[in-house]
């Protein structure tokens, strides 16, 4: 009797069915959305508007698409810890200063040197932000808003405020291509499947989930919390830093203004895909799509002639829309 | 004569079935006890009188009018309110703001803040708290005092249906004698109560009425008289209280046995002021060592502080019998050296709500789900998460569900089964069954038990003393911020107990408190 009494008062678990492993359907049908509205705007643009659908125009938006998408990366982790990265139009500025000033100098040094310098100010930028919002709690909206204007005075004091023609010497990466689409479009393609298999399947991915959905927790299961935030926010900057060097490389130039607004636009992607500003929830492959939506749109209502006050008229409305089907998708799962 | 009436509610959730063809009456001027175990219904019942949820299907009357509110705030305009479990008050607000939040009193649009606080103040100390001020911020009560503010906030409102969830869970027996006044008074002006408890002592004392739920159906209505407290256990979970407690205590060989086993952590001259003050004591493998206390007497704090979860001011922490004290500065050092601390509030600070079960579980050890620390290894987590959802018999749909849709009860084995996981050797469980109904508590006794004969060393911080006399071989009574006295299985009486928590407070004991506290200072 007394058997009876100590097993368990609920019944057990019931055999669990047999469930299909999450990757294959399950990112599929959280980007299905995404897609389909991808799809609907391409087909919009084919029907109504004269050589928008032709090789030549998407091999157009695809060559202009890395940088933006290689921020979008490091910006996808860093809204997923529950942080903003204001900071990367900058870094980007910076990163691409550095380039021109290396390549183009008394002693001009060669393009990997440049490249590596590069990537180190990024990281730097990175490492501050990082540094400055675990040491002192302070809110990565106003430490990563001061990077902005510090980064962006530094571009403009390395460079004199002068664009610097680097020439062909810089064209190595983005003069390769592969089907009309260059190296630089590979390079930003594998910096999101790279990024959303650390997401998803590392350790570390995991960890950035949990800091965003409930810091606390995670510091009281003995993870140290700061490590995994100042990282971050190195691989944002490592990521803008990555994005400068595609933009010299394509534009043989690094002018000192590059990339101003840009976190804006980054952030707008990352939103569409579905991130949550609030941290805890967000996939770099949606961001990708956001990426995309932003630019066929742009692209579409260049060549369809639309002024550029519309344009952003049309891109904001957009911006906000994505965000409220996101609502409706996530109440539709929950059901 | 019946003030509220409902039949035939029914309510699911992602296809699950929580409230099945449920009906009961309340009638004017009684307190109406509405029991029942884990996910059998109550909350969804009271979400749907209070027009927080809307029911699927059935219908409701109140004072012989349909009562369908689409909202909390229509609920309350019909004189429906309720007082949640979760406590819903904002903590940058003063007590008074709170209470009086959607009716502040104005002079020419200001808020007229002379009779705001002088009302609270009159609510608050109806209430029975005493060292709360209306212009206090409310982030600075602790959760029992927070809660209190909470009733108040219900009671200064004409209401003809009141409904309580669990409103003593973070009480002090004094302030539940408060309340229970409270209620009283309401009661003889016609109010009619809903009382959501799992504490059968409280519902004996104060129900007319009792309805108790299963599986989200109605089982019975009956009059507390006319049933005992074992047969109301039965009905709720189908098996026999009495015998289930005689069951969960430690045979009298275990009491030699400890005497000779090996001391798993000291803890020596702990102070965190003001909350701890010189707390000293020592435990054993293969006890469960209880901390009794009021609240604010420092029992959570002192937890804290061992885990540093807040720095300790000083003292030293000595583990598995080692002459030398330990380094602990971070919650992680105290995690390597296999310290478990289940918070008292799992959902802010044990759990990941939105993240499965499976990702709970491995959340503190993911070295051993992964290769080189880096690539997931998901079929060893999924197995993991598993093989602890069989062994703490979690009822979920798979590894795969979100804990935020899991009850209380199964949450908490949520938390039990990482930090199982983690290996950790002292666990320390601060409110272990807050909010947790009394079939999961047992099963959490029967867990604790069981990890205390496996060898674990328990700590467990809870103000219900029934529960730390059920369960506990050694029970340490805080006071003040201090550790006052210590009692062994069988010296102990509720009184002695209860003395020994208050003998902190006493005007005598204050004076020297007040002094020691200036010579610290210094």
């Amino acid at each position: 009797m007394s058997n009876d009494i100590t097993a368990p008062s609920v019944e057990i678990a019931p055999p669990l069915p047999p469930r299909r492993r999450r990757l294959s359907l399950g990112l599929i049908t959280d980007q299905l959305g995404l897609i389909a509205v991808l799809a609907l705007l391409i087909a919009g643009f084919a029907f109504t508007t004269p050589h928008f659908f032709t090789r030549d125009n998407f091999t157009t938006i695809f060559n202009q698409m890395p940088a933006t998408v290689l921020c979008a990366v490091g910006m996808t982790y860093v809204l997923i810890i529950g942080g903003v990265d204001l900071s990367v139009g900058s870094v980007l500025g910076l990163s691409g200063g550095v380039v021109g000033v290396l390549m183009t100098g008394a002693h001009p040094q060669p393009l990997w040197i440049a490249v590596l310098a590069a990537l180190g100010a990024g990281a730097l930028c990175g490492l501050l932000n990082g540094l400055i919002v675990v040491t002192w709690s302070v809110p990565s909206f106003v430490v990563t808003l001061g990077m902005l204007e510090i980064a962006r005075g530094a571009t403009h004091w390395l460079t004199a405020s002068r664009t610097a023609y680097i020439g062909s010497r810089a064209g190595t990466i983005a003069d390769l291509s592969l089907g009309g689409l260059s190296l630089p479009v590979y390079i930003a393609l594998a910096a999101v499947i790279i990024g959303q298999f650390v997401l998803s399947r590392t350790v570390f991915g995991r960890y950035m989930i949990a800091v965003g959905t409930n810091e606390e927790a995670v510091r009281l299961s003995g993870i140290s919390t700061r490590p995994v935030k100042t990282a971050v926010f190195v691989i944002a900057g490592l990521c803008a830093a990555a994005g400068a060097v595609m933009d010299v490389s394509r534009s043989q130039a690094s002018n000192p203004n590059a990339g101003t607004g840009l976190e804006l636009d980054v952030i707008a992607a990352v939103v569409i895909g579905g991130t949550s500003l609030m941290g805890g929830r967000g996939s770099v492959a949606s961001s990708l799509l956001g990426v995309a939506i932003i630019a066929v749109l742009s692209s579409g209502l260049a060549a369809r002639g639309v002024r550029d006050e519309t344009k952003r008229l049309i891109t904001g409305t957009v911006i906000v829309a994505a965000v409220i089907l996101d609502y409706y998708r996530l109440r539709f799962i929950k059901r | 004569m019946t003030l509220l009436s409902c039949r035939n509610l029914t309510k699911s959730y992602a296809g699950v079935t929580v409230l099945h063809d449920a009906g009961f009456e309340l009638r004017a001027g009684e307190v109406h006890a509405l029991v029942g175990e884990n996910g059998a219904g109550k909350s969804t019942l009271c979400r749907i009188l209070c027009g927080i949820t809307p029911p699927d299907a059935g219908e409701m009357q109140l004072g012989g009018r349909r009562h369908a509110p689409r909202s909390r705030h229509q609920a309350e305009s019909a004189g429906v309110r309720m007082v949640m479990q979760e406590l819903n008050l904002l903590p940058t607000l003063s007590v008074a703001e709170n209470i009086y939040l959607g009716a502040l009193p104005r002079r020419l649009g200001v808020i007229n803040y002379a009779k705001l606080n002088a009302d609270a103040e009159r609510a608050v100390r109806a209430i029975g708290l005493r060292d709360v001020h209306a212009a206090q911020p409310v982030s600075s009560l602790g959760i029992g005092q927070a809660q209190l503010v909470e009733i108040a906030a219900a009671l200064v409102t004409r209401c003809g249906v009141l409904v309580l969830d669990e409103p003593t869970a973070a009480l002090t027996t004094r302030e539940i004698d408060l309340l229970f006044a409270h209620l009283r008074r309401l009661k003889s002006e016609g109010v009619g109560i809903i009382y959501v408890s799992h504490r059968m002592e409280e519902i004996r004392a104060m129900a007319d009425r009792i309805t108790i739920l299963r599986d989200g159906r109605h089982i019975a209505t009956r009059a507390v008289n006319d049933i005992t407290h074992d047969e109301t256990v039965r009905l709720m979970v189908g098996r026999d209280l009495s015998a289930a407690a005689a069951e969960l205590r430690p045979e009298s060989t275990a009491g030699a046995r400890r005497g000779a086993a090996r001391v798993a952590m000291r803890v020596e001259n702990l102070h965190r002021l003001p909350a701890v003050r010189d707390v000293s004591f020592t435990l054993r493998e293969g006890e469960i060592l209880g901390f009794a206390g009021l609240m604010g007497s420092g029992r959570t704090e002192t937890m804290r502080a061992i885990f540093a979860a807040d720095r300790a001011d000083s003292g030293k922490i000595y583990l598995g019998g080692s002459p030398e004290p330990v380094r602990i500065r971070h919650p992680r050092d105290a995690v390597r050296r296999g310290i478990a601390f289940l918070t008292e509030d799992r959902k802010a600070q044990g759990l990941l709500l939105p993240s499965s079960i499976q990702d709970n579980t491995t959340l503190a050890r993911m070295g051993s789900v992964s290769r080189l620390r880096f690539w997931i290894n998901r079929r060893a987590e999924r197995a993991t998460a598993r093989g602890y959802i069989d062994k703490l018999s979690t009822r979920c749909k798979s590894p795969d569900q979100s804990v935020v849709e899991l009850s209380g009860g199964n949450q908490q084995k949520v938390v039990l089964a990482k930090w199982l996981f983690r290996d950790s050797r002292v666990l320390i469980f601060d409110e272990p069954t807050r909010g947790i109904d009394v079939g999961a508590k047992f099963e959490i006794y029967r867990l604790l038990r069981e990890l205390a004969s496996g060898g674990k060393a328990i700590i467990v911080v809870s103000s219900d003393l029934l529960e730390l006399t059920a369960i506990a071989d050694r029970i340490a009574v805080m006071s003040a911020g201090r550790l006052v006295e210590t009692f062994d299985r069988g010296q102990w009486t509720q009184e002695k107990i209860m003395e020994a928590a208050l003998s902190g407070y006493t005007s005598a004991a204050a004076t020297s408190m007040a002094a020691a506290g200036r010579v610290e200072s210094v």
